[in-house]
């Protein structure tokens, strides 16, 4: 290969030759394309990956854990105390 | 049976067993070098309890595993891709042993040499196209207040007609953009457009394709895209070089 390192389109590269990180999404955009050489023994769909669903679903499961436990279950329990016997 | 599967990273030409010494892959197991005469496969062991097919199918959609494992891929990939012709194979592709991979190596030589010849002295670059918000007719909309529900209303509607014929606008552009590009490249291949949600861009992605582009060439890239960095209706993103993983099929398909 000539020359990495040089050049405008270096810097934003990512990839070969660079210890700058991939975005991951664009490396998923590859590593989950379909149609490569070999199909492996254990055969899964890779084209089926949605990466808005699971990045979502990521999402709330990052959040979930900042509602302490036993906070939901003690507000069910005051809306029930409240709207039972209120 | 054993609690192991054989990991299958790349295909190669031309790597020596030492150097893959000291290389890590998926799971941290240690990379190794399968040959038969002509084409090698870059492996490693993998748990067998991880990447059976119920347990990988819920693998991939845990968002932690799946960007462990695909920058786990990359690494090997892209560090052997260094110096060596290789041709990336799909995230997770896992036979039952090595004597699996050997025979289908041996039964598919051919198909693998050619495909490994069509990338040699060769490069991927990816190309995202964005739509210019606006695409520069500016949001003067906004600045007078509506004085009535259908006034409202009535701005709203031009306000999407503009959009759309900004996308369409757009769209075209990255047309352009494409067939100016593919005149350079070698092989062009598309992939999904991403989510704004997931490109982290608040301008709506209108293409996203892969070259597969002579390196002698790269220059050549690198002055079409400059031509295009103004333009008033889409914004050109380029990443790479990468190792060609867009591009590692064979043409007619091998099992």
């Amino acid at each position: 290969m000539t020359g990495p390192g040089s050049g405008e389109l270096e810097p934003r590269a990512t990839s070969l030759f660079g210890d700058e990180e991939v975005a991951l999404v664009d490396l998923l955009d590859r590593l989950l394309a379909g149609g490569v050489v070999l199909a492996g023994d254990v055969t899964i769909s890779l084209a089926g990956v949605d990466l808005v669903r699971i990045s979502l679903r990521a999402l709330i499961v990052s959040i979930a854990p900042v509602e302490r436990p036993g906070t939901l279950a003690a507000r069910a329990e005051r809306a029930e105390l409240e709207s039972g016997r209120g | 049976m054993s609690d192991t599967l054989t990991y299958v990273y790349a295909l190669a030409h031309g790597v020596d067993p030492g150097e893959v010494e000291g290389l890590t892959g998926v799971g941290g197991g240690a990379v190794r070098l399968l040959s038969t005469d002509g084409v090698a496969a870059i492996v490693s062991d993998v748990d067998r309890a991880e990447f059976q097919e119920r347990a990988l199918e819920e693998r991939l959609e845990d968002l932690e595993w799946l960007t462990a494992t695909a920058r786990a891929h990359h690494h090997v990939v892209d560090t052997l891709g260094h110096d060596h012709l290789v041709a990336p194979l799909a995230l997770a592709t896992v036979y039952f042993d090595d004597e699996r991979v050997r025979a289908v190596l041996a039964e598919n030589r051919d198909a693998f040499s050619a495909v490994l010849d069509q990338l040699a002295g060769r490069a991927e670059w990816g190309l995202k196209i964005y739509a210019r918000k606006g695409g520069g007719g500016g949001d003067a909309g906004e600045a007078a207040k509506p004085r009535s529900g259908a006034e409202y209303l009535r701005a709203r509607r031009k306000a999407l007609r503009e959009s759309e014929t900004s996308l369409d606008d757009a769209r075209e552009a990255a047309m352009e953009v494409d067939a100016a590009v593919t005149e350079l490249a070698a092989a062009t291949r598309s992939h999904r457009l991403q989510d704004a949600q997931l490109s982290g861009q608040s301008d709506p992605m209108v293409l996203n394709h892969a070259y597969l582009l002579p390196v002698e060439r790269v220059d050549e890239l690198r002055a079409l895209v400059a031509s295009f960095a103004d333009h008033p209706k889409v914004r050109v993103e380029v990443t790479g070089p990468w190792v060609p993983y867009s591009f590692a099929q064979a043409a007619q398909g091998a099992s």
